[in-house]
């Protein structure tokens, strides 16, 4: 499932987030949880990243495909 | 003879270090930067009639100084005049990698960028087009996989060939950096300039690949696919902890522990006879044959005998680390560490600490937030590393014979919960409301690379070597001179000396805990100098000849220990009591000294030391009296 970033919540980790890649407009996609659901490991620009579950809730997303 | 100034800089997980390693070879000093234990490391070589530095920068995503390694970066890269900076680049994360390059450009450096990894890249189907590449940005573009002495030689011959003034940035570029110093010159709020500046710079980026790269969909990697196993679900669980029994195994069992037997009789035996004959031949005074046999010889080798245990444990720790495995125990770990008041990104630095609590303490530094990093620092000490576990091995021997192995487990359980709960405690306490935050690459697998591995492992194992032949040489003569002197002169009995005096001052503290023998509190004294030096203290006080510090021996050891007066001095509850006391108060000199560099302030310093004997004392009035009282 391919989602593509509206905009971030500010956060603690929002300038590193977007320092990462993570920027209004970037295609990302849900890989897969650790064992007990949190946190996620994501894939953008062509590279995999892990965060957790409340920091992954403040990045608004639009379902692409 | 020309000399060449030249950094390399660049993202984590690049492959920046093994080109540093492949261009350096072991002509590399490692250093500290100047007021904090970051790693400095400058490597020299000679090509042709040119005579280069290179210094390879910490591995960064930016340069926006919010840690120490960023800050250490730009300065170095503002504040000293280089003939080339070389930013490293992986290929196949071209697109995020570019980010430091134009952060860079911004600041004004010239850049040589190497595309690293080129190779896996086209596999992965990012395909790179150089010369469209140098077109975009202006700067030289050079491709290289990793560990290659051909790439190596390829760069030798660009380093001395390059003129890097000769070199501008694009119109596009430069148009950039002018509108990057409007929105800094605007009147938005710091964070809301960051933030535009970071959109401006991926703006940038897009444009970049879209005229010099193509990626082409590949379906999943496999890494990918690995992941779908070690990084998935409930299967990871028990796959880690395979890996994590491999490691102590090998560490403890299969590698570690038999170079350390073999050691052990080089020194202690083979060293220590050859020596004690060699100075008796050649007519030494007897107090002097007395320092260098019983005190330097004794001490200094019980310390160098763990040598090959801490060699192994390291060599593991950075092989798994060059294979990327590393960032997936920290993702599937985080749910269990976030529980226990930490970070997944914790384990690793922790899982250092049941080696030598001072790596763990350095490694914390990979923590992102100050409240991840302070608590990970306070509750490493509680573990069980490589010098407390003779301890714990030799009292489990002599003192639960049928149940040994279990003992020294519980120990090292009892450990765990401690540091558990400390971080607990601490963060609901005293780091209260600040936020814990996790974020992190997961790098693609690769095989590590041995020349980086191990340069790393010497390099993370030299410190025991360093302690070994300061502080570890110096307690032994202290121990020494303290237990075969006293205000009369020299004397043959223990029971007279300084050491004597001191250590039954010392053991008024534990009378509660009932081990309260001069002997033990002279041993308790000492383990705050080293952990090594408690058993070796206990081993010359109680009058065993030549004990043996080693885990593997312990039976031995033990069977010979009952033989002298410690059988008696502790009861099977008072030793157990001695354990649980060993195993959690004050951390030694080198971990407080570490912990003083790495938080820069006496008070947490002093205050690592103080909560953990407190701690320490309590638990084991508690242990001792619960017991007690229950007819034990």
């Amino acid at each position: 499932m391919k989602l593509k970033v509206e905009s971030i919540g500010d956060s603690d980790l929002k300038q590193r987030l977007m320092t990462m890649g993570v920027i209004p407009g970037t295609t990302i996609k849900v890989l897969r949880s650790a064992p007990l659901g949190d946190p996620i490991a994501i894939s953008l620009r062509s590279y995999n990243l892990a965060m957790r579950r409340a920091d992954a809730e403040r990045i608004q997303v639009q379902q692409v495909s | 003879m020309a000399t060449l100034a030249v950094a390399l800089t660049g993202n984590p997980n690049t492959g920046k270090s093994t080109i540093f390693n492949e261009l350096t070879g072991a002509r590399q000093k490692i250093g500290n930067w100047p007021g904090v234990t970051v790693d400095k490391k400058v490597g020299y070589v000679r090509r042709g009639d040119h005579a280069m530095s290179i210094v390879d920068l910490p591995g960064t995503y930016s340069v926006n100084a919010r840690s120490p390694e960023e800050k250490i970066v730009i300065d170095y890269l503002m504040n000293n005049k280089l003939d080339l900076v070389m930013d490293v680049v992986d290929s196949s994360n071209i697109e995020r990698n570019l980010f430091l390059t134009i952060q860079l450009l911004e600041a004004g450096i010239p850049l040589l960028i190497d595309l690293n990894m080129a190779d896996e890249a086209e596999k992965r189907g990012v395909h790179i087009d150089i010369k469209k590449l140098e077109e975009a940005i202006g700067m030289p573009v050079v491709t290289t996989v990793g560990r290659s002495h051909k790439s190596a030689e390829k760069l030798l011959d660009i380093f001395t060939d390059t003129v890097m003034a000769n070199y501008h940035v694009t119109p596009m570029i430069q148009a950039h950096i002018d509108k990057v110093e409007a929105i800094r010159a605007g009147h938005e709020s710091a964070e809301q300039k960051e933030e535009e500046i970071s959109k401006a710079r991926y703006a940038l980026i897009d444009r970049i690949m879209a005229q010099a790269v193509t990626v082409k969909e590949n379906g999943p990697t496999f890494s990918e696919k690995l992941d779908r196993f070690l990084a998935n679900g409930v299967l990871a669980l028990p796959i880690f902890l395979c890996i994590l029994y491999l490691v102590f195994m090998i560490t403890f069992e299969w590698v570690g522990a038999p170079l350390q037997d073999w050691f052990d009789g080089l020194i202690n035996d083979d060293f220590a006879g050859w020596a004690s004959a060699a100075l008796a031949d050649a007519g030494v005074a007897d107090w002097m044959q007395s320092l260098i046999c019983d005190g330097i010889i004794a001490g200094v080798g019980a310390v160098l005998t763990f040598v090959p245990l801490v060699f192994t444990m390291f060599f593991l720790l950075s092989f798994l680390d060059g294979t990327g495995y590393m960032a997936r125990i920290a993702f599937i770990m985080d749910p269990i560490m976030r529980r226990c008041g930490l970070t997944g990104k914790g384990i690793m630095p922790l899982m250092m600490g049941f080696g030598c609590a001072v790596p763990a303490i350095m490694g914390a530094r990979a923590l992102d937030s100050e409240k991840d990093r302070m608590v990970s620092i306070l509750v490493t000490p509680f573990l069980t590393c490589s010098a407390k576990l003779p301890v714990m091995a030799l009292f489990a021997a002599m003192f639960f014979p049928d149940n040994a192995a279990n003992v020294v487990f519980a120990m090292y359980i009892g450990g765990v919960i401690m540091a558990i709960l400390a971080a607990k405690a601490l963060g609901s306490t005293l780091f209260k409301g600040e936020g814990s935050t996790f974020l992190l690459e997961l790098p693609p697998y690769r095989i590590p690379d041995m020349k980086t591995v191990l340069l790393e492992t010497w390099d993370k194992g030299k410190g025991y070597l360093v302690k070994a032949g300061t502080i570890i040489f110096a307690m032994s003569v202290l121990i020494w001179f303290l237990s075969s002197y006293n205000f009369a002169g020299p004397t043959d009995e223990m029971n007279d000396s300084f050491l004597a005096t001191l250590g039954a001052w010392i053991s008024n503290l534990f009378v509660f805990q009932g081990f309260d023998t001069w002997e033990s509190g002279a041993a308790i004294l000492s383990g705050i100098m080293a952990k090594e030096t408690v058993i070796s203290t206990i081993g010359i006080l109680y009058g065993a000849a030549d004990v043996s510090t080693e885990a593997a021996d312990a039976l031995d050891t033990a069977s010979q220990m009952m033989g002298t007066s410690m059988g008696t001095a502790f009861s099977t509850m008072s030793a157990l009591v001695f354990m649980v006391f060993s195993q959690l108060y004050t951390p030694c000199m080198t971990a407080l000294g570490t912990i003083k560099k790495e938080t820069s302030s006496w008070k947490w310093m002093g205050f690592s030391a103080g909560y953990q004997f407190v701690v320490a004392w309590i638990l084991s009035l508690i242990v001792y009296q619960v017991g007690t009282l229950l007819g034990f």
